[in-house]
Formats: C-alpha cells, structure tokens, sequence
C-alpha cells in the first residue's frame, strides 16, 4: 500500500484559480483531493453524511413543531432552573453550550501542539477536551433526568404538543452519543499521542499503517462538528 | 527515530517553497498561531452569549428569529473555517463538503410547505371547539 501523506495547504500542485481549479481537480483523473490526505478527506465525507443525519432529524422536528394544532411547550421555561433562589431561563443550555465551546478550543490548540510536535501540551489539551466532553455529557444525562422526572415521555408531556419529547430525546440524544464516542476517540488517541506513536510512527493496532500527528487534525474534525452540531440545535431546538 | 526524523525533514522543508504561491503562513500541515485560536474562541463566547441574551430578555418575532439565525451562522462560520481549517483547504475539497449541505434548504422548503398543508387539514377536521 501506498504511504499516506499529510495534507499539506502550502505544498501544492499549480493550480487555477476559482471554479477553473476545481474543475481541473476534478477532472484530473487522479484524485480530486490533490494535497489532501484520504484519512482528512474521508473523515469530512462522513462528517457531511453525518450532516445531513442531523438535518433529518432537525427537519423533522420543524415539520413536527409547524404542523401541530397544540401550543409547543416553551424551552425557555421548560429548561430554567432554580440556582440560589432566582429562576433563571435556560441556564443549564448555556452552560452546556459555553463548556462545549471551550472544549473546541482545547481542541484547536491540542491540533497545533501536535505539529509542533510537542507530545505533553497536545495529549494534555485533549484529555482537556475529554473532560469537558464527559462534563457535557453528565449534564445532558442531568437534564433528561429531571426532564423525565416531570413527565416528559416520547410520546407526551405535561405542557403541550406530545411530540416534544419524541423530538428532544431523539436529538439530543443522538447527539449526546456523538460526544460520548468523541470522549472516548479523544482518549485513545490522546495515549497514542503520549506513547509518542506519532513521533516513531508505530504502525496502528486495527489498521498496521504509520501513524502521524495529522490524526490528532483528523479527531478535531470530528470533536469540531459534534460543536457544530450543537450549534445548530442550540438554536433550533432550545432557543427558537 | 531517525526514520521520524527523516519524515520530518520532508514535511517541514517541502511547503516552504510552496508557501509563497498561495501566501499561506504557515509551515507543516495546518499550522496557525495559538492567537487565532484564542481570538476565535473569544468570539465564539460572545456570540453564544448573545444568542443566549435573545432568550434572556425574551425577544419575539422576527427580532428574535433572526438575531438566533445571525449567531448561529456567525458561530458554525467560525468553526467550520478557523477551528476546522476549511478557509485554508483546496477549493476542490472546501465546495465537495460545504455545497452539498444546500440541498437540505431545499428539503427545509419542502417540508415547510407540507406542514403548513398538515396544519391547514388539521385546522379544518380536527381543531373545531365542541
């Protein structure tokens, strides 16, 4: 098998500008990815399938919520907790959503201490990651308990449209097994990046091939959308 | 170690002539300062305090849905193109991921249309008072 190599944004075959490029790449003959390596282009072909998962889901919550003659319950109020007395809207989201954001940014420094090649910062910046991914985990498991405690059920709640908690069990949810898998991705990877597999270029356990830090870019895809997504969903699902 | 060592040498010297015809800055792989990161995450706060205010002081309408629409773009915009390097890929890669997606704005279309049909049926057999 051919060796990999890293993608590489400065190294690259001439090219033309614009849609000209893009048609030359294309129609190469070759590979359409020139200075792209296949582990970063797969990784963004599922993360567009996985994209697409996303919007389905989303979309049918839209033509859920749009079609429904009943009032849908309000996040706002349905999501508020009560800290020290004062109630307050939806706090518990917007802290999930801040240790999610920070998690993404533990995540864009871990990318770039491993070109540096500097194994502790990169391996701690992702351990770093995984502790506010498993924190956001233990949160959303928070929520669905209290929500589950007042009622909410798949197929009906006390506040409104029954397909409330069909909808918010099945993002969320859906969701929340995305970061779980990131969590533990993020593990493993960062011990391969403390080993120093990377620097010795150990060939991996399940695939035999060499190992590079661009794997540790390839996990922060991953780890990036699973942000992304949330993004989405922050807005559509709790905010709207 | 020497055979890193050697893989090493190709991938940080390789670029450096490359750099220069795409004004790129930087050396291996992708390769920003730490300050771009940070720059980016700060804002990435602000905007998701911003979206979180529109809930806060509970803002209706159009005023709301469309401060809710702009932080979210603004913030996925961010992630996609610093934190996950897109502004920085080949274009031939960059429109392979980022075109498709419009087709769910079709899809979006389609289905506003059907539930606005399903709500219309169910206003006129189900929703009557008795």
């Amino acid at each position: 098998m051919a060796e990999t190599v890293l993608t590489n944004p400065g190294h690259s075959t001439a090219r033309l500008e614009g849609w000209r490029g893009i048609a030359a790449d294309w129609a190469s003959d070759q590979r359409a990815f020139k200075n792209v390596s296949w582990g970063k282009a797969m990784m963004w072909i599922f993360l567009l399938s996985d994209t697409f998962i996303f919007s389905c889901f989303l979309l049918s919550y839209m033509t859920a919520r749009m079609s429904t003659t009943v009032p849908w319950p309000n996040p706002s109020e349905v999501f508020a907790l009560n800290i020290g007395g004062n109630h307050i809207p939806l706090i518990l989201i917007a802290i999930m959503t801040f240790v999610l954001i920070s998690s993404s940014g533990t995540m864009a420094m871990a990318v770039n201490f491993g070109y540096r090649r500097d194994r502790v910062r990169t391996a701690a910046l992702m351990l770093a990651t995984a502790a506010f991914g498993a924190t956001f985990v233990g949160m959303q498991a928070f929520e669905w308990t209290k929500l589950i405690m007042e009622g909410v059920r798949p197929w009906g709640n006390p506040w409104g449209a029954p397909q409330f908690g069909a909808s918010f069990f099945m993002i969320t949810g859906f969701h929340g097994t995305h970061v779980t898998i990131g969590v533990i991705f993020l593990i493993a990877i960062a011990r391969k990046v403390l080993r120093g597999d990377f620097d010795v270029e150990r060939r991996g356990f399940f695939t035999s091939r060499k190992g590079y830090y661009e794997i540790v870019e390839i996990m922060g895809l991953y780890w990036h959308f699973v942000d992304l997504v949330w993004v989405f969903i922050f807005a559509f699902f709790y905010l709207w | 170690m020497t055979n890193a060592a050697v893989h090493m040498e190709g991938q940080l010297h390789a670029p450096a002539h490359g750099a220069v015809a795409t004004g790129a800055v930087h050396a291996k792989g992708q390769q920003h300062p730490i300050k771009l990161y940070l720059v980016v995450w700060g804002w990435l706060f602000v905007l998701s305090t911003g979206s979180y205010l529109v809930d806060y002081f509970g803002l209706h309408g159009y005023l709301r849905w469309s401060l809710i629409l702009l932080f979210m773009m603004l913030k996925a915009g961010l992630i996609v193109a610093v934190f996950m390097h897109m502004a920085w890929e080949r274009l031939a890669l960059a429109y392979a991921i980022l075109l498709p997606p419009i087709a769910v704005l079709v899809f979006v279309s389609i289905m506003v249309l059907e539930s606005e049909y399903t709500h219309f049926l169910r206003v006129l057999f189900f929703a009557t008072p008795s």
